[in-house]
């Protein structure tokens, strides 16, 4: 890390490679799910890069490191506890809810994805770049993040904004 | 099963846009430098109402002594740990540190409501008080805005914990400061009124700084 903080791309990028492993120990062990150790491994490498001037090289990079991991994996725990007491259950959503399959659904489903294409069209370039690389595309934030060569705090505040514009053009519309 | 591709893509983003950093400064050193702030404030205080007054109340009422060395320590452990806990992979236990001090001095503040009051000094009424609360609060705002600002360029893992840290430095040090110039005996309103504004310093920095230094 020491050569990283002068500029050794190469030292840095082999350094990150390594640490990816004790990173997804730490988040194993701080209780995150296997499905969500990638999501935890691509946060704390973002903050590993943006934090790298507090690494002292006379102090241990793995104890540095994995305090940055363990906070991360908190992070991840959080935002899907955070979700999961929003989201309605598959089985209880089906339970609820009858099926509609006609023709005539199909085709307001088709004219709705349409006005909703439409809608996202006329959004400002920096918000309609965050819904689709984050909404249609399905990409995480740090992906989208290295994609559009924004940070994740812009691309977060940008598909906010595009998502309440949407609903307001969209509630306005019917 | 880990999802290798898209790590490398990430670590390869990051490597391209790798620019040299400047190292931060040892936590002590960062702490030092927010000390000296204070200790520049309490030299002009001390050029203004010299130290006369301070020391006869200290020899009057050397209960009164002991708060202030545990005012003074409070605020020097409570800056170091705030800065070492800003630096990750740092021990929690540092939080810790500023514990006996702050025990110092909240616990001879109080003893100060037992003991018979200074012959020949003023006792302060509520409006006075008052004085001391609103030094206590417009100290402490730009002592804490400063250390925020400095804990900032580090990485606080734990923001609460370290706003905590900042409201006890921010607010022993500003009980620092009103020593120098505070020519009164101390009463059971105005202990109040500094207990008063510590717990507001303290918990208002957990409120705004927490949030403040966990965006870092």
């Amino acid at each position: 890390m020491g050569a990283a903080q002068a500029g050794d791309q190469r030292a840095y990028a082999r350094l990150l490679k390594d640490s990816v492993a004790l990173i997804r120990a730490v988040a194993r062990r701080q209780g995150v799910a296997v499905d969500a150790l990638d999501d935890v491994v691509q946060e704390t490498l973002l903050t590993v890069h943006r934090v790298r001037h507090t690494f002292d090289p006379s102090r241990s990079y793995d104890a540095w490191l994995a305090a940055i991991a363990a906070r991360r994996a908190i992070d991840v725990l959080r935002g899907q506890g955070r979700r999961d007491r929003r989201e309605v259950h598959d089985e209880h959503a089906y339970e609820m809810h009858a099926d509609r399959e006609d023709a005539s659904a199909d085709a307001e489903r088709a004219q709705q994805a349409l006005r909703l294409r439409k809608a996202i069209d006329t959004l400002p370039p920096g918000q309609r770049e965050a819904v689709e690389q984050l909404g249609l595309k399905e990409r995480s934030l740090a992906e989208a993040a290295v994609q559009t060569g924004r940070n994740t705090g812009a691309l977060k505040v940008n598909l906010h904004r595009a998502l309440k514009s949407l609903r307001d053009r969209l509630n306005g519309e019917s | 099963m880990s999802d290798a591709p898209r790590h490398e893509a990430l670590i390869d983003a990051l490597g391209a846009e790798l620019t040299p950093v400047r190292r931060l400064l040892p936590p002590w050193r960062r702490a030092l430098g927010w000390l000296v702030v204070v200790a520049a404030v309490a030299v002009l205080l001390f050029f203004h109402y010299g130290a006369s007054t301070m020391l006869h109340r200290w020899v009057a009422a050397p209960d009164l002594g002991w708060a202030a060395l545990g005012a003074v320590v409070t605020a020097v452990t409570a800056a170091l740990a705030a800065f070492m806990l800003a630096v990750p992979g740092r021990s929690p236990f540092w939080m810790w540190l500023p514990v006996p001090s702050a025990v110092l001095w909240i616990g001879a503040s109080g003893l100060g409501c037992l003991r018979a009051h200074i012959p020949g000094m003023p006792v302060l009424d509520l409006h006075g008080a008052n004085d001391c609360l609103i030094f206590i609060i417009s100290f402490s705002i730009p002592l804490s805005g400063l250390l925020i600002w400095l804990l900032r360029r580090a990485c606080p893992l734990r923001p609460t914990v370290t706003a905590v840290m900042v409201g006890l430095a921010s607010a022993s040090a500003s009980a620092s400061l009103l020593e120098i110039c505070h020519n009164f005996d101390a009463a059971a309103t105005d202990l109040m009124m500094h207990a008063l504004a510590v717990a507001i310093v303290v918990v208002a920095n957990v409120l705004m700084g927490g949030r403040l230094l966990s965006r870092a």
